[in-house]
Parts: C-alpha cells; sequence; structure tokens
C-alpha cells in the first residue's frame, strides 16, 4: 500500500496519542503524511481499507459531541475495525464507577484502542497509564485535541503548501480552549508565528513562556495574517463574567465582514466549531471564499484514519 | 510500679536547654530524671552509641480523619505511623466528619488516642460551627476540654468581621488560632499552582495571592486584637516577606512549612498524578528558596506533615476530580534532613527544635525538651542510617506519598512516650 512507502523517514512508536505537546515535528509530519494517504480512500466507491479488520475501537465520551465523535467512528469503521459507542456523563464527584472501573470493563471485553474525551484534563494521560489499550485523546478539558491540532495543520500545509513562516491568529476564549492549545504546539513546531488573540481576561497566565505571541486587538492582528483561526466561546467552562456581554465581546472579537476586507485575500478563515454564527463570527464570512471551515471537517476523517492507523500498528508491536 | 530507663552514650540534643553533647538520659516514672553522665543501673538500658536522643518529636499539623473517613485513617492507625516516625505528640485537624467543634468531640479524641496508647494525640477545635466561618464555636468548653488551637483547617475563615471575632474572644484562653490562609473566591476552583505548568496542562489554578491576601488581611487583625497568630502551611515567597515583616513589629505570629512545599514543585502535577494534588498546592524554586531562606532565618516556627491520608481509589480519579493531601507521616524526618539538613540550611540542633520545642510552644504544652521533670517523651535517631520510602510498610491506612522509593536518611531507632518505648525499629 501507498501508506507503506511514506514512513520510510520515521518509524512510528507511540501506543497513544495523548497531546501534540510531547510530539517531534518529525513525528507531526509523520501524521500528516500518513493522512495524505488516507484521504483519497474516501474519494473511491468503496470507501474502506482493511487495516484495523479484527479490531475493536471504543469511542469512550464523557462530554457533548458530534463531529469529534462521528469522525472518529467513521476513520474507525473506514479502516474495517469494530466500533462501541460509549456515551456517558462524567462524574466530576467520587461517586459512581470511576473512570478507570469503566476503563477496565471495557478492557475485560477485548478492545484495542480507546477513543476518550472527557472534561478533566489529564483523563487520557491517567487511562494510558492503567490500561493496555491504545489511548487517543479526542478532547480533554482545556488541555489538548490533539486531532483537531492536526487536522488544522493537515488544512493549513494542504492549502498552503507550508506552515512555516506563516503568521496565524487563534482568536477568542484562549484560556478555556484545549484547540487553541493544540493548534499551538502543532503550528509552532511546524514553523508557523502564531498569535493568541483575545480579551486579556481570557488569555491564560505565564503565556510568555509559550511559543506564541499575543495581542488584545484583532484589528491590528487581522492585516497581518494568512490564516484565521475563530474559536468558540465556551460558555460552559467560562468562571464569571470575562467580557461584560456578548455584544462587547463580537465588537472587539468577532470576524465581522467589515473586518475581513482588512484581511489578506488569500486569507484562510477557519472553525473547530460548532459555530456560533454571528458572535464569533458573521454568516457571510463562515460561508465565505475564504472559509475552509467544512474542508477542516473532511480533513478530520483522513487525519483521525491516520492515528488510529499508526496507534493501532505501534500497540501491536509492543505487545 | 516504678520504671526506669536509662538511654547511654548518645549524643544528646535538647535545643531548649542549649544541650547537644554525647551523655546518657535517666526516665523514671515518665518523667526526665537526670540529663548528664549517669553510672547508675536501671531497669531498662538502651545503647544509643552513635544514635542521637532528642526530645519526642511533635507534629503540629495532621489529619486522622476520625471521626467519619475511617476507611482512610483512624487515630489508632494514625498513632502507630506516628510513633514509628518519631512522633510523640501530634494535633489533628478538627475537619473530620463531623468536624471537631465541641467539648464532647475533643473527648473523643482523647478517648480514642488513649486506647490507641501509641502516641500522644492533640487535637485543634473548629473556630467557627461546622466550620463554615459564620458562628464561633464553643471554644471555651473546648479549650477546658483540652483543645490544643482552634482553625477551620482545609476551610480559612473568610469573612474578616468573623476572623477579628474568633481571634477577640480566644484572648479570653490564651489558646492559639490557625489558619488556612486562602481567600477562595480569589483561589476559585484552582487544583495548582496558578502558572505556566496549569496553562499547558489545563488546570485552574490558584494563584499565590490567594494565600497572601489571606495572610496580610490576618496580620493586620493580630495587630488589632493582638492575640496568638499561627499562619498554617504557608507555600509562596510572598508569604515569607509577609511573615518577616510582621515578626519584626514583634506580633504574636507563628508559621509552618511542609516537606513537599520545600521539596516539590507545580512541575510535579505534569503528568497529571493526584498524589501531587495539594492545598496549598506545590509552588516554584522561587518560592522553596524563599522558604529555605525563611528558615534559615528562623522565621520559621515549626516542621509539620500537613499527613493527608486518602484512598487509592480516591487518588485514581482524574486530577480535577481527586481530592487535595499527601501522607507523609512516615518519612517525615528524612525529608526534613533532605530539604533542610543536607543542604546545610539547618544543623540537627535547629531541625530538632522545629520539629519539638518550638511546635510545642505554639501549641501550650509542657513538652518538647529533656529538661528535668519534664514529661519523658524521648526520640532515638540512627543519623547516618540511610531507608528507602517503601509505601507498602506504611502503618498508615493510606499510600497517597509521592515519596515512594526515595531514599532517605535518618531513621527512627526508637520512639518512647511518657518513659515507654512505643516504638522500635528492631522489634
Amino acid at each position: 500500500m501507498a501508506l507503506k512507502r511514506k514512513s520510510k523517514q520515521l518509524r512510528w512508536r507511540r501506543k497513544h496519542l495523548l497531546g501534540l505537546r510531547e510530539l517531534s515535528a518529525e513525528e507531526i509530519t509523520h501524521i500528516l503524511d500518513t493522512a495524505k494517504g488516507f484521504a483519497q480512500i474516501s474519494t473511491r466507491s468503496v470507501k474502506k481499507a482493511p487495516p484495523l479488520r479484527g479490531k475493536v475501537v471504543v469511542n469512550l465520551f464523557f462530554e457533548d459531541s458530534t463531529r469529534t465523535r462521528n469522525s472518529f467512528a467513521l476513520a474507525a469503521s473506514r479502516l474495517s475495525a469494530d466500533v462501541v459507542e460509549f456515551t456517558k456523563k462524567a462524574s466530576s464527584v467520587t461517586k459512581g464507577e470511576t473512570l478507570l472501573d469503566t476503563a477496565k470493563n471495557l478492557e475485560a471485553m477485548g478492545i484495542d484502542i480507546v477513543v476518550i474525551r472527557h472534561s478533566a484534563a489529564g483523563a487520557p494521560r491517567l487511562l494510558s497509564r492503567n490500561i493496555n489499550a491504545g489511548v487517543i485523546n479526542a478532547g480533554d478539558g482545556y488541555c489538548e485535541h490533539p486531532t483537531q491540532g492536526l487536522l488544522d495543520v493537515y488544512t493549513i500545509r494542504k492549502i498552503k503548501g507550508t506552515l512555516e513562516g506563516l503568521k496565524i491568529a487563534i482568536v477568542g476564549d484562549i484560556a478555556h480552549s484545549r484547540v487553541a492549545r493544540s493548534d499551538m504546539w502543532a503550528m509552532s513546531k511546524l514553523g508557523a508565528e502564531v498569535t493568541f488573540v483575545g480579551p486579556p481576561t481570557l488569555i491564560p497566565g505565564e503565556v510568555d513562556k509559550l511559543p506564541v505571541k499575543v495581542s488584545y486587538s484583532l484589528d491590528e492582528v487581522i492585516e497581518k495574517v494568512d490564516v484565521i483561526n475563530m474559536l468558540r466561546i465556551q460558555f460552559e467552562r467560562l468562571g464569571g463574567n470575562p467580557f461584560p456581554s456578548v455584544r462587547e465581546y463580537s465588537h472587539y472579537f468577532g470576524l465581522t465582514v467589515e473586518r475581513m476586507k482588512r484581511a489578506k485575500p488569500d486569507i484562510l478563515v477557519m472553525h473547530p466549531g460548532p459555530i456560533n454564527r454571528g458572535l464569533e463570527i458573521e454568516s457571510e464570512v463562515a460561508d465565505g471564499s475564504n472559509s475552509v471551515i467544512l474542508e477542516q471537517v473532511k480533513n478530520g476523517l483522513a487525519v483521525r484514519m491516520a492515528v488510529l492507523f499508526l496507534v493501532n500498528q505501534a500497540a501491536a508491536q509492543a505487545d | 510500679m516504678s520504671s526506669e530507663l536509662l538511654i547511654k552514650n548518645g549524643r544528646v540534643i535538647d535545643p531548649a536547654n542549649g544541650i547537644d553533647k554525647e551523655c546518657d538520659v535517666l526516665i523514671l516514672d515518665e518523667k526526665i530524671a537526670e540529663v548528664g553522665k549517669i553510672e547508675k543501673k536501671a531497669q531498662t538500658v538502651i545503647d544509643a552509641t552513635g544514635k542521637l536522643v532528642v526530645p519526642g518529636l511533635i507534629d503540629i499539623h495532621v489529619h486522622f480523619r476520625e471521626p467519619g473517613d475511617e476507611e482512610e485513617e483512624t487515630i489508632a492507625s494514625g498513632s502507630s505511623a506516628a510513633v514509628a516516625a518519631g512522633f510523640t505528640s501530634v494535633v489533628c485537624m478538627p475537619n473530620t466528619r463531623p468536624p471537631i467543634e465541641n467539648e464532647t468531640d475533643i473527648e473523643y479524641v482523647h478517648r480514642k488516642a488513649r486506647q490507641a496508647r501509641k502516641t500522644h494525640v492533640y487535637t485543634m477545635g473548629a473556630i467557627t460551627k461546622n466550620r463554615e466561618g459564620v458562628e464561633l464555636a464553643e471554644m471555651g468548653f473546648m479549650a477546658e476540654a483540652g483543645a490544643v488551637g482552634f482553625t477551620d483547617d482545609g476551610n480559612g475563615v473568610q469573612d474578616p468581621a468573623v476572623m477579628l471575632r474568633a481571634l477577640k474572644y480566644a484572648a479570653m484562653f490564651d489558646i492559639v488560632i490557625a489558619q488556612h490562609c486562602q481567600n477562595n473566591g480569589f483561589a476559585g476552583n484552582g487544583v495548582m499552582n496558578a502558572g505556566y505548568y496549569s496553562t499547558i496542562l489545563g488546570l485552574p489554578g490558584t494563584d499565590a495571592m490567594a494565600e497572601e491576601m489571606m495572610l496580610w488581611r490576618d496580620i493586620e487583625l493580630v495587630r488589632k486584637a493582638n492575640v496568638r497568630y499561627h499562619a498554617q502551611h504557608i507555600s509562596t515567597a510572598g508569604s515569607v516577606e509577609l511573615l518577616r515583616a510582621a515578626k519584626k513589629d514583634s506580633l504574636p505570629i507563628t508559621c509552618e512549612v511542609t516537606p513537599h512545599n520545600l521539596l516539590l514543585t507545580e512541575q510535579c502535577c505534569a503528568e497529571y498524578d493526584t498524589n501531587y494534588k495539594v492545598n496549598p498546592p506545590l509552588r516554584t524554586e522561587k518560592d522553596i528558596e524563599a522558604l529555605n531562606q525563611a528558615v534559615s532565618e528562623g522565621l520559621v516556627d515549626a516542621l509539620v506533615t500537613d499527613h493527608a491520608p486518602h484512598l487509592q481509589s480516591e487518588k485514581e480519579l482524574e486530577f480535577l476530580a481527586a481530592p487535595f493531601g499527601i501522607a507523609s507521616l512516615e518519612c517525615a524526618l528524612g525529608l526534613y534532613v533532605k530539604a533542610l539538613l543536607e543542604p546545610g540550611i539547618l544543623d540537627w540542633s535547629g531541625l530538632i527544635e522545629l520539629m519539638s520545642a518550638r511546635p510545642a510552644k505554639i501549641i501550650g504544652v509542657d513538652r518538647g525538651t529533656l529538661g528535668k521533670g519534664k514529661q519523658g517523651d524521648v526520640t532515638i535517631i540512627d543519623p547516618d542510617a540511610e531507608y528507602k520510602v517503601d509505601i507498602t510498610r506504611f502503618r498508615s491506612k493510606s499510600r497517597n506519598c509521592p515519596y515512594n522509593g526515595w531514599k532517605l536518611k535518618g531513621q527512627v531507632e526508637k520512639t518512647i512516650v511518657g518513659g515507654e518505648i512505643r516504638f522500635s525499629a528492631d522489634s
């Protein structure tokens, strides 16, 4: 298969994909190259390949998700794995079955890979230390969302050719965003210059130690960047009121048609979804010619196939 | 029946009396009878050649979880752990379920301790009813029943008016008010130190200022009320600054530090290991330096463990959901040797003073020295013996100890409580 030839430069050894912080630029590139090979499967009339045949993938989702969960399920089934859906509200208290008990029960059923989304940062890491199956982080609290970060850089690379030297703005609630963190690690490792844009109340602490610039003014940044990624306000994670009103937030940080007039003509407009139309992004922009929002979703499938494939391969080697 | 216990040829360190020399200690009927060259015979003789003979160690900040969470620790299991670690007296915190908040509760703790017959167990009572920070608890009755201080530990008194009232009222009893300094509103739902690591780990952080702003407030309240106040487990460089200024003004304020705040930093949380989840949180190198400096200047009055046992099943939860606390009672001495003695911040005499005489003074008990007629509480230490921390051998019921596998120096050989050998390493 075409994939085999691609992996000459690096031997993938990670049985878990927990975050992008610990990955090297070479590892990230390796996943992207692998994803490229898988992308064409989705264009065939028979959209299936055999590498995970006989394997069981569990979608263990403790938080609401439509896009990511379906994307993983579809990716796994395209690789011929059996998919088990397990959806449960996370218990933030000590009552009820613990995460480890749930996982060990699943493991007893003979699963190979767990795709986990959880509201508590570090939950995938906790799981990876305690079970034999491969673990893929599908979003943990506001720590990381590695496959989102990967599909974002995949999308940029596909259109722009490279991330080297690109200026990228990530706009919105940075403090409570796992996407911002995964994007930051992936984009900066691949050579882009990342700027976090948002009100100071939504910029995390000691940000000066991170590989990013910070701006409180979207108006200043909009003219300079090649890519802009608009984050959703995480109303469910906000404490207090970090900005006075939605109206005022939109005024300063919304991506409007008006602001887009000052952007580079070939700027890529991204959004991890789900979109709050009219809040962080106007409908005309979300659906406009610079928008690659649906392209991101499409690429997410290829990236998740690549991640499942690589994790499965490393797990098989480890056994 | 009279009993005689003679400890021969040890290096006797009694900081309260300025003693640090090779000699003997005789205990008669629960009391220290003599310190010096003693030629007479005794019923029991211990050869302490090459060992340190020091006043029984005192830890004024432990959680023995009884009543309410006996699956984590009991007064009996905690007491066993304490004597094995060289402690002849400990002070339990009142954040039990229900809290220790009246004289009956105090008596309950004392009764359980008598039954356990290991270490002396004192307890503090709650400052306010149900530790809610609203109405004062019956401090007078609790003091009469033997409470050695008051604190809403784990839950600092938030309302300054209530805190001032508590301080003023406590003046009637000459008893210390101890505070877990943390402004809860400002701390928010933090689970570790606020900083670089909380940012990259995606965990809510508690800013150092949450501790400092309450400590500042309390220092000013103490200036008004002029009553004894004890700042529990201080953890930040800013707190050190505040205490330095307060002590310069001769305010009746004391403070304590824990081994984890001297040895570990926020970086330890990087793998979401909940054994490092503790409140106040592990801070930064800069804070450790400031705490070390505070110890060397004599600003710190007591070394405590804040021994906080938890079940493994609770600590196996997500970092956000797991409870705060480190169980370190059983390796406390070795941790302090590593943190303070080995780097030369304290010598043995200085270390022992902060683990005996000075904490005894804070809680107002007549212990912590080898003076004639004092309680026969003595700890014998092999200063050079190296050991490996092994949580599976803990007498404590809990295992939430991040030091497992650490190599430490300074092993407790014998612990003598009221003239009776309650722990012996070789038995």
